[in-house]
């Protein structure tokens, strides 16, 4: 067997096949990066599995998860300052939370160096929104450079590190889902471990590091003086290509993903139109891309989610004096999703209609159910929602926050309704309250988005006697993005540390009312949460049980484990359908005549469900005899 | 040599992943120019995975345009209605391994579940092979993946790849218990 974490510190030169995830820590390990920082979040959480494939004492840098991306970004620019290179990363989302920090970086002098790798999520795979971080590169005059493939990641991360060193700035890399999940085979380089100098480097003759509103201008004409270079080095770099035909007539500007997805979508038309490939999208080489235009009668700006580079291209083109057609975005459809080689097709065939035929008409053949995701059999959350909906009234607002417990929106529970990013559901639901005499207000979060961003909302609430009721839907982990520890699970990423209870926190500030159970205890939780909603002030319920999907996988692997599953006694089955239309576990199969069964593929025999039967129907956990 | 595409569905849990895994490192030891990627947004909570693999020089992306998969492997039945929509070619292949997990819609009485003969259908109206895989005495879910691997090296389904690479990916990504049980399920299967 290959062990990855063997293959990431190999000294000689090698070829793997690796997802560009993992191509990137290879590339950190070569670099030589000595402080790496995140928080989970799709679509990054494998180069985090792939640190973790390198034992902690051989790991020739330091990682955490911190408590967000905020603090990340924070821990990474102090290792910097003190003349460590470094590294954060995090989800598209994350660069929200962390902004505060993010934008002052360029204006700081980062001794060490600092790479900020981004995972965005054009198309929206597992993001709320499908936002452009590029914006936030210009906000805050940070270099982007953006790979398109596993091989791509792991040469730009290395540029990024030294562009990074040479000019004491943030660099972007910027990846985007399927370029951070593709995988195929990478030439690595040789590495040899360099002796770590651990003596702190910090001095304040390096800064000032005090943003003084009389060193702002100061600061911010040095970080445009290192702009400019970083844009003198782009006219010279190998990350900007030309790849394809000399055509005169047609010529496409494109980058990443798309880059790729247009040479898809143009195998074996001719004349192929001539691609210039940037892999630094900021700051522009201006006088290659001028000298492209000029070479032109029409440039197509394949540019994926909004039209930052179409702008500055015109402005470009403009200002020269050029006549080239500058062709970019045509309707909203450019505007949305993520540039795979059909949308490309698409999108050239809307251009240049002779030169590429249009995606054949998809027949609507037959219709498949949706699958929508679902919390999984056992799953704590499901008792949970079965037993609030039972305490409220059809009319209570329900506030949802990110995370596993995120899916009760949907049928059958339909508790959450709205929900909008890390931490945001108790400060929105002191809103709803305000005025609300008549609806009860109930907003659910996570364990690990409590310590995210959660507290501020919490403490708003008391401080200003918000009338709500906060339901901690508390399955020890960070289970979403693949079950990673947080703050009160009493280990982070390298060791064991004290476990920071909820329960005690709440009661810090000053909590009165809090009622605490396991989610299986179904009906006490239906009238703990009665209770809660009674008091007038910030109540909290803390509703507890362990990640089932994790407490599974970990029971399986002890010696003498033994599957058990439910059955249903046909003979007491009334077809009442609580289990499968309300309770709603996976597990539950619907025959066409309204029998009920239980998937033994599914069912992990937590029991949960016998409770919810009123014609006591489902026979409680037995052992299958496997 | 023209790219041969291979889009892989099922739901969370089923071990698409390390299907994918297997097929893309069998296609290397092979020789063969080959990228992947895995689709799996919230899959993990019994969503849709979805993983493509393209053999060739000449695929740049590791994305299968709509309807021009080659081969079409699905480990559920509904999943398999739903890949052979949208990525199998006229005249590709379907093979899926004949079990149910029922969708929400299903659950709740709202759809019909997914038929044999919808599969029936749609392969004749694609004019695709179709081999529909079942082994009733499969009692560990996450060994169905190996049966089908097994399908794929028996039937010839990627004409590149022998069962000799199979195993070697296989010894690629596992070890010890594990391995011996999966490749004693590979041997048997594809007798």
């Amino acid at each position: 067997m290959k062990h990855m974490g063997e293959m990431l510190l190999r000294p000689d030169a090698f070829h793997e096949i690796v997802m560009a995830n993992t191509a990137l820590v290879r590339a950190m390990v070569e670099a030589g990066t000595r402080v790496i920082t995140s928080y989970p979040g799709s679509p990054t959480p494998e180069i985090a599995a792939a640190i973790q494939s390198i034992p902690a004492a051989r790991r020739p840098f330091y990682f955490e998860f911190s408590t967000n991306e905020k603090v990340a970004t924070e821990v990474a620019y102090g290792a910097s300052v003190n003349g460590h290179l470094s590294t954060v990363f995090f989800k598209s989302v994350g660069l929200n939370v962390a902004a505060d920090i993010f934008v002052q970086l360029s204006l700081m002098n980062l001794i060490g160096g600092l790479v900020v790798v981004l995972g965005d999520d054009p198309g929206a795979n597992s993001s709320q929104n499908e936002q452009d971080n590029r914006h936030y590169a210009r906000l805050a005059y940070t270099p982007v450079l953006e790979p398109a493939d596993p091989t791509e990641v792991y040469l730009y991360y290395k540029e990024a590190a030294r562009l990074s060193r040479r000019e004491q700035m943030p660099v972007i890399v910027r990846l985007t889902t399927h370029v951070c999940h593709a995988k195929q085979k990478v030439a690595f380089s040789a590495w040899q471990p360099a002796p770590f100098e651990k003596a702190p480097r910090f001095d304040v003759a390096n800064g000032p590091y005090i943003p003084l509103p009389a060193y702002v201008g100061e600061h911010k004409q040095k970080t445009l003086a290192k702009l400019a270079r970083v844009r003198e080095f782009a006219e010279s770099s190998d990350l900007i290509e030309r790849m394809g035909a000399p055509d005169k007539a047609r010529g496409v500007i494109t980058w990443g993903l798309p880059a790729l997805s247009l040479l898809d979508v143009l195998a074996g038309v001719d004349p192929r139109p001539d691609i210039l490939k940037l892999g630094i999208t900021y700051p522009l080489a201006s006088k290659r891309i001028i000298e492209f235009l000029k070479g032109h009668q029409e440039v197509l700006i394949l540019e994926e989610l909004d039209d930052l580079m179409e702008n500055e291209i015109k402005a470009l083109a403009f200002d020269a004096g050029l006549t080239t057609k500058i062709i970019g975005k045509r309707d909203a459809s450019d505007w949305i999703g993520e540039y795979t080689p059909d949308k490309v097709r698409a999108i050239v065939h809307k251009v240049w209609p002779d030169l590429i035929p249009a995606l054949p008409e998809t027949v609507e053949e037959m219709q498949v159910p949706d699958r929508p995701p679902q919390m999984c059999p056992g799953c704590g959350h499901r008792s949970a929602f079965h037993a609030i909906k039972q305490a409220l009234a059809k009319s209570d607002i329900t506030v949802a926050d990110i995370g596993c417990h995120t899916l009760g929106y949907l049928p059958p529970y339909e508790m959450g309704q709205l929900l909008m990013c890390m931490g945001a559901s108790t400060g929105m639901g002191s809103g709803l309250a305000l005025f609300n005499e008549t609806r009860k207000v109930v907003v659910f979060m996570g364990d690990s988005t409590f310590f995210h961003a959660g507290l501020p909302g919490i403490i708003n609430a008391l401080h200003n006697r918000h009338n709500i009721t906060m339901i901690v839907m508390e399955n020890g982990t960070t289970a979403m993005t693949g079950h990673q520890n947080h703050a009160g699970t009493g280990r982070n990423f390298n060791q064991e540390t004290d476990k920071i209870p909820i329960r005690k926190v709440l009661e810090g500030l000053g909590v009165s009312a809090i009622f605490e159970i396991d989610t299986y205890q179904q009906k006490q939780l239906t009238a703990l949460v009665q209770q809660a909603v009674a008091v007038e002030g910030f109540s909290v319920v803390i509703a507890r049980h362990p990640c089932m999907l994790k407490f599974g996988r970990e029971q399986r692997r002890k010696p003498g484990f033994e599957p058990h599953r439910v059955a249903i006694d046909q003979e007491v089955c009334e077809r009442i359908h609580t289990c499968v239309a309300q309770f709603g576990c996976p597990s539950f199969v619907r025959g066409e005549d309204g029998q009920i069964d239980i998937n033994p593929e599914l069912c992990i025999g937590d029991g949960s469900c016998v409770q919810v039967c009123p014609a006591g129907a489902i026979q409680p956990p037995f052992k299958t005899g496997v | 040599m023209s790219t041969f595409n291979v889009y892989m569905t099922g739901v969370g849990g089923q071990g698409i992943g390390m299907l994918s895994e297997i097929l893309l490192r069998a296609a290397d030891h092979a020789g063969l120019t080959v990228k992947s990627v895995d689709t799996h947004g919230l899959a993990q909570r019994g969503g849709i995975v979805i993983s493509q693999l393209r053999i060739g020089e000449d695929a740049r992306t590791p994305l299968i345009s709509a309807q021009s998969a080659d081969l079409v492997v699905a480990l559920e039945r509904h999943e398999a209605l739903r890949g052979a929509r949208t990525a199998l070619k006229q005249g590709g292949v379907l093979i899926y391994y004949d079990t149910v997990w029922q969708p929400l819609p299903v659950r709740l009485g709202e759809e019909a579940e997914v038929t044999a003969a919808d599969i029936q259908r749609i392969c004749q109206a694609r004019q695709a092979r179709l081999i529909q895989v079942e082994s009733s005495d499969m009692t560990d879910v996450r060994m169905q993946n190996m049966v089908m691997l097994a399908q794929i090296a028996r039937q010839g389904l990627i004409s590149q790849l022998s069962p000799k690479h199979f195993l070697q990916a296989m010894g690629d990504l596992m070890d010890g218990a594990l391995l011996e049980a999966n490749q004693v399920i590979f041997e048997e299967q594809r007798q």
